[in-house]
């Protein structure tokens, strides 16, 4: 995938494409227009950006077209395409088997309209832009998915699932709802099952040299994920929010090999700044934390207006953030079944509000809050997500203990509700003082 | 009260680009000599610059809903409504810990802290006219009372009419079925009343309170739902002697002062 490439070349060359994939050309314009628009505004507007960040700029802009065809390639030699929904789904397995997974998550208002002609109006619009972007014959990857991956977490998802499972190849993970000695068993069979359901997809067997390779990968990959969050902790980040989201959303779509490799190129820049003291913002720039649900591409109005008011996101709690990349996988294992284990474990370790208690995630919100020394942290809600809305709660009040100020948001994809956002982000920032 | 012809050269303003209405504060050496309240209508820029032009005044500051449309027309600070109210409050009222403003479009409680903000935190109802200042006129309209008598006629009401909708398209039909049949007016409006103090209620207790419980906004002058409020906090709710300008004031000692924008 070259580096950044000029729009019009990209949608030109993308038309044609979407266009061999049956999908509806002129709704994908329309939908995937906005998008780039919101991207040309909010993240290319940026000012002094890294020079290396043109590579994940790249992966957005391709994320359907060079993306797709690279894919469709690989499928005709042999390998299976693997969408997923959610950070549960152990991506270490996937490639072992050579197959590749792409995270399908939705960030677009505008496909809504579509999922709400099957679903309730009132669940969170994550799942409707998703399922919307299915439903509306706008997602690329839809055509050439070889299996869907859902998982039981939150109640929006499981029923999705039951409601989608009509229309094509749909595997669901269970995952479960504690973290004791049975759930970890249970979790472990789950993955365990995973594992033959995409044996059988891809007509191979899971080799223990391959497995430990792509655990290796991914290890690598969450350590240069971590390590560009580090700079996130210095007291003038060389890198914004908004770009870590870019980076963050490259992660989810990009072949691990060459994002790894471009992010560990990325990093090094980073430090280089870093030693010559060149910042996004100013030292006086208030450090927030957004902490809650995923910011998926297209839905990243939070970030933008933090960073517009003057402030900087130099922490994202979230699976778009701190929960993708914490955590590694053992590597010492050996024999399939210890590194299944070993993977499982890691995988358990992800603190999504679906699990209760959860209260490892309130430590891991407060040591975050530590290393990153932030002024404030933003709870971000996607409306109608009840776990990470009730959680919220009990978070706003560790948060009280441990003298961090708080504020909670519940939003949705519409850009309806700018102007009341702002003005809780704005008056947010002013009262965190001079 | 209009001071046109103060030209002290300390004297800074305070806007507030409410959704309903418009206020304008006069701040000079530390006290309000004079302020302005009008409908804020599609022209309100304009109305405020063409009283600005004939005035000399050191800095202003905007604050409200059309805080950064008056920004782009006219070289002014910007400050949240949240942050101007707090302020106004400290300096109306220095014994308070908790101001209610309950505007045209949303209703707002804001806990005072000793901390070096303006504030401590607050709480905003969502995205909905319901218990708000716009729910009030439409069902004073409704009721055909005026909006000033509106409350006072709700402290008449004899008995307490719960409304099972908050929402202020099914509240206006189930009013309307309420007066067919022939339910009185006055305990219907004191039914209206109560259920936006519900509304508000829960935002305000959600706070621990160091002092006075304020009441700020337009909507203080309604004895009722002050009355109501205090009820149902248990404590007594002070209202100033001008709740409408109490942000207004804030943003004008934001232009005073340092509170950046
Ligand atoms: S929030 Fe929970 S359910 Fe959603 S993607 Fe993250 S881990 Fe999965
Ligand atoms: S944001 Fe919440 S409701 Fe939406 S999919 Fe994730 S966990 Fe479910």
């Amino acid at each position: 995938m070259a580096a950044r490439i000029r729009r019009e070349e990209c949608m030109a060359r993308s038309d044609e494409l979407l266009k061999d994939l049956g999908l509806d050309v002129d709704l994908h314009r329309r939908i995937f227009d906005a998008v780039d628009r919101n991207f040309r505004e909010t993240v290319l507007a940026q000012k002094i950006r890294p020079a290396r960040m043109a590579y994940f700029d790249g992966v957005i802009h391709e994320a359907h077209g060079g993306r797709v065809r690279e894919i469709i390639e690989r499928r005709a030699a042999g390998d299976k395409l693997i969408g997923t929904f959610c950070i549960y789904v152990p991506e270490e397995i996937v490639l072992a088997l050579g197959a590749i997974p792409v995270a399908l998550c939705g960030g677009t208002s505008l496909s809504i309209p579509y999922a709400e002609k099957l679903l309730p109006r009132d669940i969170c619009p994550l799942v409707k832009s998703t399922v919307g972007l299915a439903l509306s014959n706008t997602c690329p990857y839809s055509p050439i998915e070889d299996l869907a991956v859902g998982e039981t977490t939150c109640d929006a998802k499981k029923k999705t699932w039951d409601l989608l499972a009509k229309n094509g190849d749909l595997y669901v993970i269970e995952l479960p709802q504690k973290k004791g000695a049975r759930d970890r068993d249970l979790w472990f069979e789950e993955v365990c099952q995973f594992k033959t359901r995409l044996e059988r997809l891809t007509g191979r067997t899971l080799d223990p040299e391959r497995l430990a390779g792509a655990v290796r990968l991914m290890n690598r990959k969450r350590r240069a994920l971590a390590r560009l969050n580090d700079f996130r902790k210095e007291a003038n980040p060389p890198l914004s929010g908004l770009d870590a989201l870019v980076v963050m959303q490259g992660a989810l779509l990009d072949d691990a090999i060459r994002f790894t490799e471009r992010l560990e190129a990325l990093n090094d820049e980073l430090e280089d700044r870093v030693r010559r003291g060149i910042g996004v913002a100013s030292e006086r720039a208030k450090r927030i934390m957004i902490s809650g649900c995923p910011s998926v591409l297209g839905n990243w109005k939070l970030h933008a207006l933090v960073e517009s008011a003057g402030a900087i996101v130099v922490c994202d709690e979230t699976c778009t953030g701190s929960r993708y990349y914490e955590n590694l996988v053992e590597e010492d294992r050996s024999g399939l079944e210890a590194q299944i284990a070993a993977i499982a474990d890691r995988y358990l370790k992800i603190e999504c509000s679906c699990f209760s208690p959860n209260a490892e995630r309130i430590d891991s919100i407060l040591r975050l809050a530590r290393e990153h020394r932030v002024h404030g942290v933003v709870q971000y809600v996607l409306q109608y997500c009840h776990t990470y809305n009730v959680e919220a709660v009990a978070v706003a009040a560790a948060l009280k203990d441990a003298g961090v100020p708080s504020l909670k948001v519940v939003t949705d994809y519409a850009e309806s509700d700018t102007g009341q956002l702002r003005l809780r982000v704005d008056a947010f920032l002013e009262g965190l003082g001079r | 009260m209009r001071t046109d012809d103060v030209t002290a050269p300390d004297l800074f303003l305070g806007l507030d680009l409410g959704s309903r209405t418009t206020k304008i504060v006069e701040l000079a050496a530390g006290a309000v000599v004079g302020f302005e309240v009008f409908d804020t209508t599609h022209d309100s820029i304009e109305q405020v610059r063409a009283r600005l032009d004939r005035r000399d005044y050191v800095r202003a500051a905007a604050t409200g809903y059309g805080r950064f449309l008056m920004n782009a027309h006219l070289d002014c600070r910007v400050v949240t409504e949240i942050t101007a109210c707090a302020i106004g409050t400290r300096f109306v009222r220095p014994q308070a810990g908790l101001v209610i403003d309950i505007g045209g479009q949303d209703s707002k409680v804001i806990l005072l802290g000793n901390g070096s903000g303006a504030f401590a935190d607050f709480e905003m109802n969502d995205r909905c006219a319901a218990g708000t200042g716009r729910f009030l006129e439409v069902m004073a309209r409704l009721l055909g009372f005026g909006i000033e008598e509106f409350g006072r006629a709700a402290c008449e009401g004899g008995e307490m009419i719960t409304l099972s909708s908050m929402c202020t398209v099914f509240a206006e039909s189930e009013v309307i079925s309420l007066l067919a049949a022939g339910r009185d007016r006055a305990s219907i409006a004191l039914g209206l009343h109560g259920s936006i103090a519900d509304r508000v209620y829960p935002l305000a207790a959600r706070f621990d309170v160091n002092g006075e419980v304020l009441m700020a906004g337009g909507v203080a002058l309604n004895p009722c739902l002050v009355d109501l409020l205090s009820k149902r906090l248990g404590r007594p709710v002070v209202v100033p002697e001008h709740p409408q300008i109490v942000t207004a004031i804030g943003a004008a000692l934001a232009a005073n002062e340092g509170v950046k924008p």
